[in-house]
């Protein structure tokens, strides 16, 4: 009598622990096409945390500022296209409205933010992003208004549709723009590197990384670099925001997944670009993975908080990230 | 000139060490506490009490929270609106398994839940701080958010998923539900955010406030006086998230009547920390002074344009605040990061002393 209650029980647990240690395992073997597309998603959209949490980098290794923005930065460069396109400006001429804008936010931040708060604890910089970011939501509303928008890809002549591959036993589509995006993006790091290494002002912005008071002292002006570097995450927002607006809409909404940037950010490191890349796209194929097999079984919505959880785990064993410098204060 | 403090000598330590000192202050402070206890009730002004008294105070009540946390002991939290939520959750919970209990006991002992769900996510705080903190109390907000949409449990299982505030009683006077009037509701938040802030008052201004404020301006210096951090930083952690979760508790049960999850949500937790910077890291009066200001100022834009003949959408009243609060950040943290509470006191002394410079 006694065994026999306890069985049941005793294959409840078998089945909960098989659910969640065998089960999953089974379905991507069972299902070779659908793990397939579900890395794909998570690439694409682990390659668009990369490239807001690569904006975040460059603020931060230049100017040792949290820049908590850079979500909103994307959202409002993707704005200020959508806006001027649909005010009748021709599409490319917006392209290049939408770059002058960011260097003009890029300058108004460097002079009205930067500059009187030089020498304050990192964290008054970092509130004082919360400042810039509540402004830019309100601003960028009143001007462009509140409604979501779509993305402009036709005229900036950007692929639309999707590749299907039949392999697998079954069927992989791959969405061109994603594709695309991809492309793009590695070209920018790319060119982000070249900037880095071989040009004067990479350079010295890398001087300025190194050390604010060096580099002042053999005469690099810290206020032009501060200017160059949020211009140079202003456009990383730009492209980020044009392919993640070709996949959603355009609208301030995108702020909270924009926010995934920062768990990122902790996995890559914060000074590191290629920390930035690989910790996006762990980050981006982790929680598709555990959305897709693991999430049903707690009712979904598993992306909301798994990049976070990730994270904390990350600052309680790994604080420095996988490729950041062992900078951090341990109390 | 009436701001003087000549002839009120201080005969003992216990007057020394007052925190009202001057004689003024005690006046000002009896003056304000008749008005809220008596002056604004009698007003019978509907709009006043429900709309603005009664949410400016559990803003400011959860300000004090964060401020405990983010102003005296230097830990920064975007967690904020989820410790809310799990008071306001709690609360629900509590009162509808044990409907017999009085319905105060059950908002105060809401907090307690609260206050050990923020000493589990305040953890990882021993070991990193900053922003590295924010991000891993963002994993609090997120995490929490999510389990109040998945676990239908603490809502129990309503179709809506949101919870409703049911009907309570305190000595015969309807409190809580639909049927309680807003004097009733006023009076039992006043009442509770005198007394929390007169008690947070007192835990910040002894022992266990210096030790926090020791910690936040230099951890190491204070571990090598002998403070531990571990239990400094949790306790931080634990009475903060307590004041967050009366405050949702109160929130959810004397104010809106019922919420969704979506009330906790990130926002929440910004609102409540501009409210702290505007108002002044590391000060009471700021808590209050912050959540006025941010609480009030939609309210403003809304009806001052309005009696000026140029009425704005409520969508422009919107924009135009975050505009402003966003703003006003910026300045605050440029002319004066300790916020309206270091002008309150810059605007004292200069009474005092006025008409001389010094």
């Amino acid at each position: 009598m006694h065994v026999e209650k306890q069985r049941p029980a005793g294959s409840a647990l078998m089945h909960f622990l098989y659910l969640i240690f065998i089960d999953p395992f089974v379905q991507m073997a069972q299902a070779p096409d659908l793990l397939a597309q579900t890395l794909w998603e998570g690439l694409v959209s682990g390659m668009l945390y990369a490239l807001i949490a690569l904006g975040f980098v460059l603020i931060f290794k230049a100017s040792g500022v949290f820049n908590f923005a850079q979500g909103i930065m994307v959202v409002f460069a993707a704005l200020t296209l959508v806006g001027l396109y649909e005010a009748g400006v021709p599409a490319f001429l917006a392209l290049a409205l939408a770059i002058v804008v960011m260097f003009i936010l890029a300058f108004v931040v460097e002079r009205s933010v930067l500059r009187p708060l030089v020498g304050q604890p990192d964290i008054i910089l970092f509130m004082a992003t919360f400042g810039i970011t509540y402004f830019l939501i309100g601003f960028g509303e009143i001007v462009f208004g509140g409604d979501p928008k779509v993305m402009i890809t036709a005229p900036l002549y950007l692929p639309k549709g999707a590749i299907t591959y039949h392999t697998l036993g079954g069927m992989v589509q791959l969405q061109k723009i994603d594709i695309a995006a991809a492309v793009i993006a590695s070209l920018m790091v790319a060119g982000l590197a070249i900037f880095f290494s071989r040009t004067r002002i990479g350079r010295a912005l890398r001087a300025v990384a190194d050390s604010h008071e060096a580099a002042l002292s053999v005469g690099i002006s810290l206020e032009q670099i501060w200017v160059i570097v949020w211009f140079a995450a202003g456009l990383v927002a730009l492209v980020t925001g044009i392919f993640w607006g070709a996949r959603s809409d355009v609208s301030f909404a995108l702020e909270v997944i924009a926010l995934k940037a920062l768990p990122v950010l902790i996995l890559g490191g914060f000074t590191s670009i290629p920390g930035a890349i690989v910790g996006g796209l762990i980050i981006g194929l982790g929680e598709k993975i555990v959305e897709f097999y693991w999430g049903p079984l707690v009712g979904g919505g598993t992306d909301a908080w798994f990049a976070y959880v990730i994270a904390l785990l990350f600052l309680l064993f790994r604080p420095q990230g996988l490729f950041g410098e062992r900078i951090i204060e341990r109390i | 000139m009436l701001y003087r403090e000549t002839g009120q000598f201080k005969t003992t330590y216990q007057s020394d060490s007052a925190i009202f000192p001057i004689l003024q202050d005690r006046i000002g402070l009896a003056v304000i506490l008749a008005v809220a206890f008596i002056a604004i009730p009698a007003t019978r002004n509907d709009f006043i009490i429900n709309a603005v008294m009664t949410p400016f105070l559990i803003f400011a009540l959860a300000s004090i929270g964060l401020n405990i946390l983010t102003g005296y002991t230097g830990l920064l939290s975007l967690g904020t609106g989820a410790f809310m939520g799990v008071g306001a959750y709690a609360c629900y919970k509590l009162t509808t398994i044990f409907p017999q209990v009085n319905i105060l006991v059950w908002v105060v002992a809401s907090g307690f839940f609260s206050a050990a769900v923020g000493v589990l996510f305040g953890l990882p705080s021993l070991r990193i701080k900053g922003f590295y903190l924010a991000i891993a109390t963002l994993a609090a907000q997120f995490f929490l958010e999510w389990c109040f949409i998945r676990v239908p449990w603490l809502y129990n299982y309503n179709v809506s998923g949101a919870i409703e505030v049911p009907q309570r009683e305190l000595f015969g006077i309807i409190v809580t539900g639909p049927r309680a009037t807003s004097e009733t509701r006023y009076y039992i938040v006043l009442t509770l955010v005198v007394v929390l802030t007169w008690l947070a008052s007192n835990l910040v201004h002894g022992r266990i406030g210096r030790m926090w404020m020791a910690v936040r301006d230099m951890d190491l210096a204070a571990e090598l006086m002998g403070i531990r951090l571990l239990p400094t930083k949790l306790l931080a952690f634990a009475v903060s998230s307590f004041y967050c979760g009366v405050a949702g508790a109160l929130m959810v049960f004397l104010w809106y009547g019922g919420a969704e999850a979506s009330v906790f949500g990130i926002n929440q937790s910004f609102t409540i920390l501009f409210m702290v910077i505007i108002g002044g890291l590391g000060s009471m009066i700021g808590s209050f002074m912050g959540a006025a200001l941010i609480f009030i100022l939609p309210i403003l834009l809304r009806f001052v344009p309005e009696s000026l003949g140029l009425p704005l959408q409520s969508a422009t009243v919107e924009q135009l605040s975050f505009m402003i609060v966003g703003a006003m950040i910026i300045v605050i943290l440029i002319v004066e990061p300790a916020g309206l509470a270091r002008l309150w006191q810059i605007t004292k002394q200069k009474l005092r002393v006025w008409p001389f410079p010094y």
